[in-house]
């Protein structure tokens, strides 16, 4: 059995209280009014003209507004209500990148647990009790998810622009749009998928446990088909929620490969966890029979997913690069104005950083290296989130401070707190699994 | 001084396996092995050093690269200019991801052909090259490990090859 730390115990909780004091910076900075958000513009534009020689697109963008404010009093006023809601969705959208990110690292673990169980993998079970704890934060995450969307859905926000009714009224791509987009609707199949996802960890950790009491064979084989109806749901399901939560923010735009992608950051970013969580508990003593082989497997899926992530990226990026349609282009145009030096940074953390690190096959079985790549991973994977949600919410008011860092740690020490809560709740090896004593003894 | 080898035909690769540790921890020479399919672990317990394949492979990977950029820069931006996608940009970079493709289909296409080649050099392949496995069913279900012995020692060998579970021994002179 293992017991949380102390120090463990007591970072995570420092990182909430910090990551709270932090968010909530974050909500009382934003501006109230417009005629604070018009402070905040003209104190930037101040800032702009006293550094004139440092002019980047930002700059200059901001200056043929300010020009165009001169000339046309009407375009001023909606440039300046443009930019009010910008700074007021920021807090949340703050919020929102990292309550999404470590819910979907909690998912990602349980379909990773759910393919080996599918795939009747040998080499994994000494490592179940791993994946199944990282599952742990799937409630509270999903609770705090389902409590965001329902504040959205009241207005408390405008990261959706098409619950806005105004909006959609003098919008007809939306218009065509609501039977799907619809705030009872879409709060509805959240909550079917939510519970669904939540449901199956549950049974599927509880048939678990059980196995550990009693050597049955017929409690192996509900887990295998409940892991593989689990599979099937998750995967449909996956993609509803990609298009739902993160690609409805811009929403005239739309991707045929949107749910495969973030399948891919998830997913990569949960296998890189359970690497990293693993040989945290071996640093620990624990886990004994865990040796450098089973480390070795876990890095080859984070290189390999690293790949298949920028596959789907590239994918994306090249297609609508190509044909070069407006309604398609203006996706990437708004990241590439915005966020360029990020927007490449995600391809060079992502895929450049894991594809030449772990390509050496000793590399991968050396543990430092490994945590050291999945802590890039790990980063990487972050701003990629970051870049699906922010240039839809907050566009070119963004920035990485307080709010953004404050909310990263608060999550980050609520997910620690749960996930080593939930490794501390079971014994860390599932005594009757079928496999067990191939695990055990797997070398490479 | 005449080589006296002696091979040894077994019937189960965890069988071969076995013996290729006792064989080796008895301190026998083993010259080589025949299998009819890669044995997982084979290489590391005749100790055999690690492959230097997967480096070859990364330098015509790098090759394969380097080449798709110079033939795709040639092609379509020195030679003939091209209007890629309605981007009259002409220059490489900007014309970049729609190469990227060939990029990796060459980075990819060098890396396995040029190993394959480097693969069959090393093991002294080529075509109309007679086989050289000392025995057909090497081919089909059986193991075979080849053992040196010195000329006063053979019946010893013989006899040790058998504890450790050959089905047969025979004996090569060269």
């Amino acid at each position: 059995m293992y017991k949380m730390s102390n120090k463990l115990r007591l970072s995570a909780i420092i990182f909430m209280v910090v990551g709270v004091l932090g968010i909530a910076y974050g909500f009382l900075q934003a501006p109230s009014s417009k005629a604070e958000a018009k402070e905040i513009l003209e104190h930037k534009s101040a800032h702009v003209d006293s550094h004139a020689e440092e002019a980047n697109t930002h700059q200059v963008s901001e200056g043929n507004a300010h020009s165009s404010e001169h000339a046309d009093e009407a375009h001023g006023y909606e440039h300046l209500e443009h930019a009010y809601h910008q700074m007021q969705n920021r807090p949340w959208s703050a919020v929102f990148v990292p309550m999404l990110f470590f819910f979907l690292i909690a998912v990602g673990a349980l379909v990773f647990y759910a393919v080996q169980n599918v795939s009747q993998a040998g080499w994994s079970p000494l490592l179940f009790r791993v994946m199944q704890g990282i599952s742990n934060y799937m409630l509270p995450g999903a609770i705090l998810i389902y409590l965001f969307l329902i504040l959205s859905s009241l207005h408390l926000n405008h990261l959706f622009v098409w619950m806005d009714p105004e909006t959609v009224a003098h919008d007809e791509v939306i218009q065509e749009k609501t039977p799907y987009l619809n705030i009872p609707f879409f709060l509805i199949r959240s909550a079917i998928i939510l519970l669904a996802w939540v449901w199956f960890r549950r049974v599927l950790v509880k048939n678990s446990v059980k196995q550990d009491e009693e050597q049955n064979l017929s409690l192996y084989k509900k887990s295998l088909k409940l892991s593989i109806a689990f599979l099937v749901t998750f995967i449909v399901t996956e993609a509803v929620v990609s298009w739902d939560w993160i690609m409805s923010i811009d929403t005239h735009w739309f991707s045929t490969l949107f749910g495969w992608f973030v399948f891919a950051s998830m997913f990569v970013s949960a296998i890189t966890t359970i690497a990293l969580v693993s040989i945290y508990l071996k640093s620990k003593g624990l886990l004994e029979q865990v040796n450098d082989s089973h480390i070795h497997d876990l890095a080859k899926f984070m290189f390999g997913l690293s790949i298949f992530w920028t596959y789907l990226w590239f994918s994306q990026f090249m297609l609508i690069w190509y044909a070069n349609m407006p309604e398609e282009a203006v996706y990437f145009v708004s990241r590439l104005e915005n966020y360029k030096l990020m927007f490449f940074g995600t391809v060079a953390i992502n895929f450049i950083g894991p594809l030449l690190i772990l390509m050496n096959s000793d590399f991968k079985r050396i543990n430092w290296i490994v945590v050291l790549t999945g802590v890039l991973i790990l980063l990487g994977h972050y701003f990629n989130f970051f870049l699906l949600i922010m240039p839809g919410t907050v566009g070119e008011s963004w920035a990485l401070g307080i709010p953004e860092l404050g909310s990263l740690l608060f999550f980050s020490g609520l997910f620690i707190w749960f996930v080593f809560k939930g490794i501390s709740q079971l014994p860390l090896v599932p005594k009757h699994s079928p496999f067990l004593k191939e695990s055990q003894q797997y070398h490479y | 001084m005449a080589n006296y080898t002696l091979q040894a035909l077994y019937e189960d690769d965890d069988h071969l396996m076995k013996a290729v540790k006792e064989t080796r921890s008895g301190n026998h020479h083993i010259e080589e092995v025949y299998t009819p399919f890669p044995v997982h672990g084979l290489d590391k317990a005749a100790g055999l050093k690690p492959t230097r394949m997967a480096i070859t492979s990364f330098m015509y990977g790098v090759l394969g690269l380097g080449v798709a950029i110079w033939m795709m820069n040639f092609m379509m931006i020195d030679d003939w200019p091209r209007n890629i996608g309605g981007k009259p940009s002409f220059t490489f970079f900007q014309n970049m991801p729609a190469f990227v493709p060939i990029m990796f289909e060459l980075t990819v296409f060098f890396a396995a052909h040029l190993m394959v080649i480097t693969f069959y050099m090393r093991s002294k392949i080529w075509p109309f090259k007679k086989a050289e496995n000392p025995d057909p069913r090497t081919t089909d279900d059986h193991f075979l490990m080849e053992v040196s012995a010195e000329k006063n020692n053979v019946q010893n060998v013989a006899e040790f090859l058998y504890a450790t579970g050959a089905k047969e021994v025979t004996l090569k002179q060269s």
